[in-house]
């Protein structure tokens, strides 16, 4: 705009004293626009820097705060009761929602590629794709996805009003270890109840599939099992089952981690719940990611 | 008189210092001392540092200076277990009770008992119960939930909790705040009779001067992160200082 008028200017009026003045003010706008350029891209990269920051700083707590689990889960007294408590919380208070899940996920998924493996002539193939999708993958992972909203969200937001009304405090100068009896009974719990999930998912999900295939044909029972596990081996169900523990343990962890971590004020409450199924869910496709590369790698 | 009393002391607190982050000090230098048996206030503007001082007193939050002896015992760098075997000793009234939300009045007194006093019969340890909430005269609501409580029952029902573990010393953060008068009154005769009863010591922290009257035997007012005043109730009603005078009125 400034170039436009001043170019206007020295068109107008055929002065060299204007025209001069002209440049130099071209010049000057040349160097400010530079100026600014510079102040932008050092404002953004100070920015970028203090996101770095906070994340490799949020890394290092997450680091921190898992050697402190491992160091703390192998010394004793254990706290088993509340461990049993959690177990019960999560895992048993969880089956009617995973098992819903599971069997629309089994039944909508055959009634979905049914068509595809028709046309190909592969019907009699679909108990096999169907058991396998649901064992190695969909299982796994929806009933994963499934905990991080039901239970990082559920740890995350009773942790932290726990920490908000100084709950954790008051056990700490009761002499008693918050993080032994919050935190490690909660990760341990859902490293193992996630596993039992996924299973139950699965069992579910089978199911599903075996009511799909019978809206259009008639498949026994048996029968659409044994197919199952004709297609099934041994290795196709190892790493489903190992990566299930990251899954439950990540998904502990971080839960844990927001909810222990939150700062005062009941803002940071519905943060914690919610950056804990945020992040929770992210880690579990990743873990997923790594979990099928190596396997691919390794079987 | 000084050394006297430092001598006598349960709690000694020297040149205690806690800033957090760059020029937000706190406490810049506090010296306090309990003697035993003694009902110490200790009154101030809001974030004077009052509850910070307590904090640090149970390692809540740890001191950037100073040194803070507990029952003669210097504390800043104890280890887990030495610290846990001070703390046991030390009861904790927090300003909004902080009662286990999860669990009944009976199981947020068999809490800190459980692991505690793990050789008690479970007669002993029903008794034990009884004892504490007959004390804050609240046994009727053994069985009620901490959401089922109003606030004055609430700050029984934590004080019965801290009480359970029979502390030598109690730390109370404001212990009549957000309850009516009537309440506020109760809860302070409460604190005499749980001195006198169990002959402990206390720090009282409260911004409400009948408090202040009723539990201390003296005061001292925290002003920017130190100690600016100290004596009884009286004396300091009566100071020529004008900025101490304020808080009387």
């Amino acid at each position: 705009m400034i170039k436009l008028k001043l170019l206007t200017i020295s068109l107008c009026v055929k002065d060299a004293s204007l025209t001069d003045t002209y440049v130099k003010l071209l010049y000057i706008s040349k160097v400010n626009f530079v100026v600014s350029s510079f102040k932008n891209i050092f404002n953004a990269s100070k920015t970028l820097i203090a996101y770095l920051n906070s994340v490799f700083k949020d890394a290092g707590n997450v680091s921190l705060f898992t050697i402190r689990f491992f160091k703390e889960a192998v010394k004793p007294p254990f706290e088993i009761k509340e461990f049993v408590k959690q177990c019960y919380y999560i895992g048993y208070k969880s089956l009617t929602l995973v098992g819903i899940t599971g069997f629309i996920m089994g039944l909508v998924l055959t009634i979905q590629s049914r068509p595809t493996m028709a046309k190909f002539g592969a019907e009699s193939w679909l108990p096999g794709m169907v058991g396998l999708s649901i064992i190695k993958e969909i299982a796994p992972v929806i009933t994963a996805l499934i905990c991080a909203g039901k239970i990082a969200s559920g740890i995350g937001a009773e942790l932290g009003s726990m920490k908000v009304t100084e709950q954790i405090d008051a056990m700490e100068v009761s002499a008693i270890n918050p993080f032994k009896y919050l935190v490690v009974t909660r990760i341990v719990a859902t490293t193992l109840m996630v596993p039992l999930l996924v299973f139950f998912a699965d069992g579910i999900g089978l199911l599903g599939g075996f009511m799909g295939i019978n809206i259009h044909s008639d498949f026994s029972l048996y029968h659409y099992f044994s197919k199952v596990f004709d297609s099934l081996e041994f290795i196709d169900v190892l790493p489903a089952v190992i990566k299930t523990f990251f899954f439950g343990f990540f998904i502990g962890l971080i839960g844990c981690y927001k909810g222990f971590t939150a700062v005062n004020g009941t803002e940071s409450v519905g943060k914690a719940a919610n950056t804990g199924v945020v992040v929770a869910s992210l880690t579990i496709f990743i873990i997923d990611m790594l979990a099928v590369q190596l396997t691919d790698l390794l079987f | 008189m000084q050394e006297e009393i430092n001598a006598s002391a349960v709690i000694n607190i020297k040149g205690l210092c806690k800033s957090f982050g760059e020029n937000n000090d706190v406490l810049k230098g506090v010296n306090l001392s309990v003697k035993k048996g003694e009902n110490l206030v200790v009154i101030g503007k809001s974030g004077s540092g009052k509850s910070i001082t307590i904090k640090c007193l149970v390692r809540l939050i740890d001191a950037d200076k100073g040194v803070i002896k507990v029952f003669g015992t210097t504390i800043n760098n104890l280890g887990e277990k030495e610290l846990n075997a001070i703390r046991i000793r030390i009861g904790f009234l927090f300003q909004n009770s902080a009662l286990y939300d999860s669990m009944t009045v009976k199981e947020n007194l068999a809490f800190p008992l459980m692991r505690h006093s793990t050789k008690l019969s479970l007669k002993e340890f029903d008794d034990a119960i009884n004892e504490s909430l007959e004390s804050v005269k609240l046994i009727e609501a053994k069985d009620k939930m901490p959401s089922e409580l109003s606030g004055g029952m609430r700050k029984r029902v934590g004080l019965a909790r801290t009480l359970i573990l029979k502390p030598d010393i109690m730390l109370y953060d404001e212990p009549t705040t957000g309850l009516d008068t009537i309440t506020s009154r109760e809860i302070s005769h409460l604190i005499l009779e749980i001195q006198k009863k169990n002959k402990t010591s206390s720090i009282i922290i409260t911004h409400d001067m009948t408090c202040a009257k009723l539990t201390g035997d003296r005061i001292v007012i925290l002003r920017d992160g130190i100690i600016y005043a100290e004596g009884t109730y009286d004396t300091l009603e009566k100071s020529e200082d004008e900025w101490v005078r304020s808080f009387f009125i």
